[in-house]
């Protein structure tokens, strides 16, 4: 787990636009070269175990998403009022704010996914990139690069989710978004569909990954 | 049934039907951090046990006393008087999220400080693990499966040794086998994090068999 602190020091001379060369590498760093699943390794459960059809996936994106942002936003404005040997029960207390909305809200306009994540979603609180953003980044940095670094987390945490969720369900259930591709008579795969499929199709992603980008580690 | 043997499946289903890694991918990011060597695997899944162990019951205490709809009405009995409140109807399912995890990190928290000042021999071997247990999913996966497994008190303390005890197994196994690949020649993208994965899937493909196992003792 690779949670050095980033002291990506935003000297702020004049008014550092928003959009500078350096926050827009906040948001495109994540989403390969330095991918929060692939490359730091965070946030792998949820990622193997929401991941059997495309549209609990696509819901856990987004609420992933939501927390990432606002939670690095709010521990960055909190930044310099936490006692540095409590911040942990600080982080986690705002986090599970955060879920509890998103579970409340998922069970209020979407049921039927909400029961399919079941524990997932309140394990959105102990998942690694959003403690490990918070950490490395918001606890040292202002909230305007906090929010371009949540929002570049989340969206690296959804390139790698959607393409797994994709294949496994295409070869687990022969569909995609529950509409049927493969046709009538693909009998299903339940290796796919089991935990076993996951950790194969995200091996196998990674090693795509990673002979694109050339990045390798000493075994 | 005699209460032993139901002791004894809680125990056997929790470790090796409902394994907190291969069934439900929880704590993996500690997991594959910490699976290069079997030292280190063996300290963390200790602690993970221990923590499991204490948790997972405290959690069952919080739930059944506190958020369960109706927990609270122990305050009537106790002579709060049901005109100045009643508590019979009081749910706080909401507030789940935030009482688990203020209970497993103030307990953390705790359990270091305690560590640190009785036996700085066992500190040395597990403290430094502890602060990454916070945020291990298993602790709190295991918290939130308890509402829908409606266990008593002394069984959640056997699901919580057991999920522990399994989860143990499965980081040492991992670093056993980690420690042989080291020495083989695997290509080049694949190296680390992907054969890892790999290696995940098919020792979660050997758990799949215990799916329908038929539990030794009745049910």
């Amino acid at each position: 787990m690779s949670t050095e602190t980033q002291a990506v020091e935003v000297e702020v001379k004049e008014r550092e636009p928003l959009f500078s060369k350096k926050n827009r590498k906040l948001i495109s760093n994540p989403l390969d070269a330095d991918n929060p699943i692939t490359v730091q390794v965070l946030g792998v459960c949820s990622a193997l175990a929401v991941t059997v059809k495309l549209i609990p996936t696509l819901y856990m994106c987004i609420s992933v998403l939501f927390v990432m942002i606002f939670s690095n936003v709010a521990i960055s404005l909190l930044r310099n009022v936490i006692p540095g040997r409590i911040r942990i029960i600080v982080q986690l207390l705002v986090v599970a704010s955060l879920v509890a909305v998103v579970d409340q809200v998922l069970q209020a306009f979407a049921y039927d996914v909400s029961k399919q994540l079941s524990v997932f979603v309140g394990l959105i609180i102990t998942n690694c990139i959003i403690m490990g953003r918070l950490e490395a980044f918001a606890l040292a940095n202002k909230p305007g690069p906090a929010f371009l670094d949540g929002l570049g987390n989340g969206l690296g945490y959804a390139v790698i989710l959607i393409p797994v969720a994709f294949f496994r369900e295409l070869f687990g259930s022969g569909s995609l978004f529950g509409f049927n591709v493969l046709g009538e008579n693909y009998p299903g795969n339940g290796v796919m569909m089991s935990p076993v499929g996951a950790c194969i199709v995200l091996g196998l992603l990674i090693w795509f990954q990673r002979s694109r980008n050339g990045y390798t580690e000493e075994a | 049934m005699g209460i032993v043997e139901n002791y004894l499946n809680i125990g056997i289903k929790s470790i090796f039907v409902d394994n907190m890694i291969f069934a439900y991918f929880l704590g993996m990011c500690s997991y594959l951090a910490v699976s290069k060597k079997i030292g280190t695997a063996v300290g963390l899944g200790m602690a993970v046990t221990f923590v499991l162990l204490i948790t997972v019951p405290l959690n069952w205490l919080a739930y059944n006393f506190i958020i369960k709809e109706g927990a609270l009405s122990w305050l009537n009995t106790l002579g709060v008087s049901t005109n100045f409140a009643d508590f019979s109807g009081v749910n706080l399912e909401v507030l789940k999220f935030i009482i688990f995890i203020a209970v497993v990190a103030a307990f953390v928290q705790l359990t270091e400080m305690v560590v640190e000042k009785l036996s700085p021999a066992l500190y040395n071997a597990l403290g430094i693990f502890l602060p990454l247990i916070a945020v291990n999913c298993s602790i709190l996966g295991a918290a939130l499966f308890l509402p829908g497994k409606e266990f008593a008190f002394g069984e959640s303390v056997v699901y919580g040794l057991g999920s522990g005890i399994g989860w143990f197994l499965a980081v040492v196994a991992l670093a056993a086998i980690r420690e042989k690949l080291s020495y083989s020649n695997v290509p080049k993208g694949l190296r680390g994090l992907g054969i890892t994965f790999i290696t995940v899937g098919l020792m979660a493909f050997a758990f799949l068999s215990f799916i329908g196992f038929k539990l030794p003792f009745g049910e």
